[in-house]
């Protein structure tokens, strides 16, 4: 009996551990060896930090690195700022049918591959584009504008994105809120600013947490927005992976930098959470 | 003396439905108020328009004499115990208790000294630093009562706060209550559908039904001398039966239940004509039961019966009795002195009751 659920047990599990080794473990202990060698002739390495030398000795590099944190901090910041009023109009306000409308039309965008939603944003945002055109048409240019290949046109695609990621952790969140806490809240003395600071905010943190965590986390790693959208001036971090691992052929400097990107990221979700108080288990439980 | 709490012909109405009709009461100070009535009938929804959460379609809510119709919730005198007490989850007892004088601009260190004195006064001194759910049913609803006290309101209401309770506490919560409310001296006004809350803590309570006050009086008027046949049916229990009205006698009278079963009653002032359908209330415990008819002597309503059942129920435990002839079934309250103790189904039994006690209404209506 004993050893039947043991064995029950291991095969119930066997799916997630095949998964946790095959996908997760071995593919980065593999690239962190790589990152550590260096290649001194043909077919020829040696451990070291080379590769991690010259990420750091390199600005362009560092600058890619500490730009794609930026950028996408603020997306994050961005996301969550549309991201609260939609949340909480869908979970507090809207009834029945609008609710699943409104939910729906979160969703939508999603149904099409992240591809063709960012040529949808390219059609819009270019010199030839529905914008620039309707801008001349209504005489506010003289010429055609260009709105593509920037930061801000990156921005807009990243957070276009990441909308429903956000949303989604908002909603259940403050769902959870029962609307006689905020009526006691206006009852006992505050108003709309005061409730939402002591009220509904902290309640809902561990959404708001989580929603930053996924978002964040899809910015720094998105390849497709910023390189269709950006210019040649708004290089992301991925793109550097990339090419070092497609076009250079230099696994072991694109190994390092995706180490540095697994860093970065871990860092920073790290200090966001220690930075709220929140913890690992109560924001993604 | 100006009354705390004035509600003048207030109406509310939702698309067609009208949940508040012309309701007009008035709620002196440091008086314990309640509303009764059925889940439905627009209690919460009169509670709601005192609060500010709803505006009335039309009337007017005066508190200590000034309308309050413009004032927004957060401004207006008044606070709200709400049904799962809404206690802030995210802070301690403290902040919770502390959160209504922090809006209102109070200094720290009287906060402080506020929280403590509302705390020594609900009887849970020193625990300002507890979590929300560290504490028990009663101790929260202590809590919602003092984070509303702290404010000093001209009146508190009260949203079924005892309907999440289980019944022992229920029971206990309802005495502690009363005494809070003594011990703060401050109007209440309580909204339940659990008349046994309404009747234990009420100074005076309005019977609600269908959006419109059925009576407002005491406890002991709304039972023993109901204004409407609604009120004699939901306080208390009673025996009901419809019937014909056979002879009018000054305030007596006499009816022939549908079934043909002839009783006595009273109209206690209302207007009843011979030949009007009427309904008759009697109360089970109103009801004497004898084994000698020579006891019932001086009841103007006498009969014979054998008994069907035996409802045991401790102190309130009653038989079903069948009349004579088999046409109707009475609930007679069951002293539990002793005497009746081996009464058995099919026993006969004689009972009686004095033809006051059986509150007549004209039909119709309810």
């Amino acid at each position: 009996m004993r050893t039947q659920a043991k064995l029950g047990l291991f095969l119930l599990l066997s799916p997630l551990l095949l998964w946790l080794t095959l996908l997760i473990l071995i593919p980065h202990v593999d690239m962190l060896l790589v990152s550590l060698r260096e290649r001194i002739g043909v077919g020829q390495y040696q451990t070291s930090l080379a590769n991690y030398f010259t990420f750091f000795s390199e600005p362009l590099y560092l600058r890619t690195f500490v730009r794609t944190a930026v950028m996408s901090i603020m997306a994050t910041a961005i996301t969550l700022l549309i991201a609260f009023p939609v949340s909480y109009y869908i979970a507090k306000m809207a009834r029945g049918r609008v609710r699943s409308a409104l939910f729906l039309l979160c969703l939508v965008p999603f149904w099409v591959s992240e591809l063709v939603r960012t040529f949808g944003w390219m059609i819009l945002l270019r010199e030839t584009g529905v914008i620039s055109k309707l801008l001349q048409y209504l005489n506010l240019t003289d010429g055609p504008v260009e709105l593509l290949y920037n930061d801000a046109a990156i921005m807009v695609g990243l957070v276009y994105t990441s909308m429903l990621f956000m949303v989604v952790p908002l909603v259940t969140t403050l769902e959870s809120l029962p609307d006689e806490v905020i009526e006691a809240g206006y009852d006992l003395g505050g108003n709309g600013l005061s409730v939402l600071r002591e009220i509904v905010i902290p309640h809902a943190m561990p959404g708001i947490v989580s929603g930053c965590i996924v978002v964040f986390m899809l910015s720094l790693g998105n390849y497709l927005t910023p390189t269709m959208l950006g210019g040649k001036d708004s290089l992301w971090f991925t793109e550097l992976i990339y090419s070092q691992f497609i076009v250079r052929f230099n696994w072991e400097l694109g190994a390092a930098f995706g180490f540095m990107l697994l860093i970065l990221s871990s860092t920073i979700v790290w200090g966001m959470l220690k930075l709220t108080g929140q913890s690992l288990e109560k924001t993604m439980g | 003396m100006t009354p705390d709490l004035e509600c003048l012909n207030l109406v509310k109405k939702f698309g067609a439905t009208t949940a508040v009709d012309n309701v007009s009461f008035d709620v002196p100070p440091g008086s314990f108020f309640s509303i009764l009535g059925p889940s439905g009938c627009g209690k919460t929804t009169i509670m709601r328009m005192i609060a500010g959460f709803l505006d009335p379609s039309s009337g007017d809510i005066k508190i200590r004499d000034r309308s309050v119709l413009n004032t927004p919730p957060n401004k207006r005198p008044v606070n709200m115990v709400f049904q799962h007490l809404a206690l802030f989850p995210m802070m301690t007892i403290a902040e919770n208790i502390g959160y209504g004088l922090r809006r209102n601009g109070l200094p720290k260190p009287e906060i402080a000294r506020k929280v403590d004195e509302a705390l020594e006064r609900i009887g849970l001194p020193g625990i300002g630093n507890r979590k929300v759910d560290e504490l028990s049913g009663g101790q929260k609803q202590r809590v919602a009562i003092a984070r509303c006290m702290v404010l000093e309101p001209d009146v508190l209401l009260l949203d079924e706060p005892l309907g999440a309770l289980d019944l022992k506490l229920r029971e206990r919560m309802k005495v502690e209550l009363k005494a809070l409310q003594a011990a703060f001296d401050t109007t209440f006004v309580y909204i339940t559908h659990d008349q046994s809350e309404a009747l234990v803590m009420s100074d005076q309570i309005a019977v609600m039904n269908h959006g419109r006050f059925e009576q407002i009086g005491t406890g002991r008027e709304l039972y023993y001398r109901p204004d409407s046949a609604f009120v004699a049916g939901f306080v208390g229990d009673s025996n009901r039966w419809a019937g014909e009205i056979t002879r009018v006698d000054g305030d007596g009278l006499e009816i022939r239940t549908d079934s043909g079963l002839l009783l006595r009653g009273a109209s206690h002032g209302r207007v009843l004509s011979v030949g009007e359908k009427a309904q008759i209330f009697v109360r089970p415990e109103a009801i004497r039961i004898a084994h000698d008819a020579g006891e019932l002597d001086h009841f103007d309503n006498r009969m014979t019966g054998r008994v069907t059942s035996l409802l045991f129920n401790g102190a309130a435990s009653r038989i079903i009795v069948q009349d004579p002839e088999g046409r109707e079934e009475i609930e007679v309250n069951l002293p539990q002195s002793g005497e009746f103790a081996g009464l058995a189904r099919g026993a006969e039994v004689q009972i009686g009751w004095s033809g006051a006690q059986g509150n007549c209404f004209a039909a119709g209506g309810h």
